[in-house]
């Protein structure tokens, strides 16, 4: 993936903990057992953690998953960004506006423009029509009533929900009350969503359709999304990069494959153990860089076959100088020449597998199992990128 | 065995209260003449009204609330209070108990928000809310005779604090009872608080607020004897009356003349009620 931009959310140090005399746990973290307990912490000293010591960059336009069991701080955390939960030590940045030294009139402006929210249990105001709903935000910016409603009503459009507008929300389904509440963080046009469980609520099918509509939805509006979830799978779905977290803390930053693959603590690689690998791994997270597979076209039969006792394989790709692959040679067709000095284009061949660096750690294997040549990672001008041999495909599955 | 130290706590409060009526005579005298005002221009309408044309009213509004068994019901009791000759008692009742109920909400209703925003005075307003209800409401005339002298608006007065908790008690229970996501939606889109009381605490709490207001009205209505022992007239007062001449003839009509009064009313409040209700809930 082409490196972010710039970053929109920045959290330094973030503590967020619950009780009197809060700062004191923060102060004197250090001096506790650091296996401490919840019940532990709260019998010693009244106090709940929230959030323990929480750093991260968001880029702009990045979708950033807050994943952990219950209680782990997800919403808490999610909950400082805005400040709808006072942090008790740390900052956070917005662009690059401190949110932790806000005045609240300055606060409830950014709340108002900048962010907008969904929620589990789609907080919506029952006693108002679902244009109302969607236009709260809008209300509160003191927009007037007919502009209100034709942005209400765009938002509508998008999720999906035009002809609904004069229903009340207890007259919609799970997933429609949902759609309402997400048109509502849409109304403002804000650059930043926050999404606690958005989908968590809703039943297995509907949620499943939600995110394939969501993540269309946001291809269209770009937007920062940092979204709560405890589901795994849903969290491999929709990331660009994942936090786990654990008791307040933060064990891991990366993204959906590198987690999988490469989880940096005991607890995160029980986390995704049970994932099914081949979903979330794609050719990049496994291709060799394809230096040790090249062979160039100006290259005598016996360059190439040195090249390829060098390195000890049995195909080589054949690359121009423009890194295009003409064909792939195949160190059994070479020797048994009749003594050609170079190569002969009835030897190349030219059917091989080739995939994009996107593609899933599923349908390599099925390539591979009907193929035994290399496949080939190349880019959208068919440049070569990568390459991913069997051996190494086998190595993924089996750790 | 006598104990060892008495506290003459009933001296005391009777001292401030002395030095009470004393220093803010002002004070209580313009109370008086603003509800004194208010109680006579709303007994002097209702009795002004003529009652084929109350009843007409009163059905109109039944039926839009309530539903037409509530209009008829409706009709039927006030016909029956005007059958008992108690219709100008019933008015007198009625616009005492519409006054005391009046006064309870403007001051009841702000009071119950503060205290759903603010725990301290929350803890401050519980315990005397429960002393205005549980000490036996005679206790009251006694100060209010000596603020307000004899007469309707002390018999006002006296009412208000006993059926003033309901009011608080219900509005704070209300506005806490919202849904906190509901309310956190409301500060994520960044309202102010203004905001979020007005559009969309207040809409949450209006059943339980007007269940406040229905208790409110019930527990009036069972004051207006206690009432009429200093001076207010209506209904309480042909009770009070029976009861001094053992009358059982006039006492039984005054009582039911409270019954019929008290049944439309509750009647009606709690058609408000289920329709916010409904109008908030699922279903
Ligand atoms: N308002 C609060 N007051 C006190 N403690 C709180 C509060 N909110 C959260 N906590 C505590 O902070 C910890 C983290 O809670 P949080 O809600 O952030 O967890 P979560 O990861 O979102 O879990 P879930 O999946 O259940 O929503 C928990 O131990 C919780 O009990
Ligand atoms: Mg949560």
């Amino acid at each position: 993936m082409n490196q972010k931009s710039s970053t929109k959310i920045r959290c330094v140090d973030l503590w967020k903990v619950f009780g009197s005399n809060p700062e004191r746990v923060v102060d004197q973290w250090a001096t506790f057992d650091q296996n401490i307990t919840k019940t532990e912490l709260l019998d010693k000293t009244g106090c709940v953690v929230g959030v323990r010591d929480a750093s991260l960059n968001i880029a702009e336009g990045e979708i950033f998953v807050l994943m952990g069991l219950s209680g782990s701080g997800k919403s808490t955390l999610l909950r400082c960004v805005n400040r709808l939960y006072e942090p008790t030590y740390g900052k956070v940045f917005i662009d690059d506006q401190e949110v932790t030294s806000l005045s609240f009139q300055e606060l409830r402006n950014l709340r108002s423009k900048k962010t907008g929210m969904v929620f589990q249990h789609f907080a919506l105001l029952p006693h108002r029509r679902v244009i109302e709903n969607v236009g709260y935000g809008l209300e509160i910016q003191g927009v007037g009533k007919a502009k209100r409603e034709s942005k209400a009503m765009e938002s509508l459009e998008l999720v999906g929900l035009k002809g609904w507008e004069k229903s009340y929300p207890h007259e919609l389904s799970g997933g429609m009350q949902q759609r309402v509440g997400l048109a509502r963080a849409l109304a403002t046009d804000p650059e930043i969503l926050l999404m606690d469980e958005a989908f968590s609520a809703l039943d297995p099918l509907i949620r499943r359709q939600m995110q394939d509509e969501f993540i269309n939805l946001i291809k269209v509006v770009k937007k920062t999304i940092v979204f709560v979830t405890h589901d795994l799978q849903e969290a491999m779905r929709l990331a660009n990069r994942i936090a786990v977290m654990k008791f307040g803390a933060i064990q891991q930053i990366a993204a959906p494959s590198e987690i999988v693959l490469h989880p940096k603590t005991d607890y995160v690689a029980e986390f995704v153990q049970d994932l099914p690998k081949v979903k979330f791994v794609t050719a990049k997270d496994i291709m060799e860089t394809p230096d040790k597979w090249m062979v160039k076209p100006e290259y005598s039969i016996t360059e190439m076959t040195n090249k390829m006792d060098q390195e000890g394989i049995w195909y080589a790709f054949l690359v121009d100088k423009n890194q295009n692959i003409k064909g792939v040679v195949d160190y059994r067709m070479l020797t048994n020449g009749n003594g050609d000095k170079n190569l002969k284009a009835e030897k190349l061949i030219s059917e091989f597998p080739n995939e994009r660096s996107d593609t899933f750690l599923e349908k390599l294997v099925s390539l591979a199992a009907k193929s035994t040549i290399p496949i080939a990672v190349t880019d959208k001008q068919n440049r070569i990128n990568g390459v991913i041999s069997r051996e190494r495909l086998l190595d993924t599955l089996s750790t | 065995m006598g104990f060892p130290v008495k506290i003459p706590i009933g001296k005391w409060i009777d001292l401030m209260v002395i030095w009470l009526t004393d220093n803010f005579t002002a004070a209580f005298d313009l109370i008086s003449k603003v509800v004194g005002f208010i109680l006579l221009k709303i007994d002097f309408f209702f009795n002004w009204i003529p009652w084929p044309i109350f009843i007409c009213a009163i059905v109109v509004i039944a039926w839009l609330i309530s539903g037409r068994k509530v209009a008829i019901f409706s009709a039927i009791s006030l016909f029956l209070l005007g059958c008992l000759g108690l219709w100008a008692e019933g008015m007198s009742t009625l616009a005492l108990v519409t006054t005391a109920v009046f006064i309870s909400v403007i001051f009841g209703l702000p009071a119950g928000i503060f205290a759903a925003k603010n725990e301290r005075f929350n803890a401050f307003l519980r315990p005397l809310l429960d002393g205005m209800q549980t000490i036996p409401s005679f206790v009251y005339l006694i100060p209010a005779i000596m603020f307000f002298g004899i007469g309707n608006v002390p018999g006002t007065m006296a009412t208000v604090i006993f059926s003033l908790p309901p009011m608080v008690r219900l509005t704070t229970l209300g506005i806490q009872q919202v849904d906190a996501e509901v309310v956190e939606a409301g500060h994520a889109f960044g309202s102010t608080p203004w905001q979020l009381l007005v559009k969309i605490q207040l809409p949450l709490a209006l059943p339980s607020i007007m269940a406040g207001v229905n208790q409110t009205v019930m527990m009036a209505l069972s004051m207006v004897v206690v009432a009429a022992m200093i001076g207010a007239g209506g209904l309480g007062y042909k009770i009070l009356y029976s009861i001094q001449r053992v009358d059982l003839a006039v006492g039984i009509e005054a009582g039911l003349g409270i019954l019929f009064i008290a049944m439309v009313l509750d009647r009606i409040l709690q058609g408000i009620t289920k329709r916010e209700q409904k109008a908030i809930l699922r279903q």
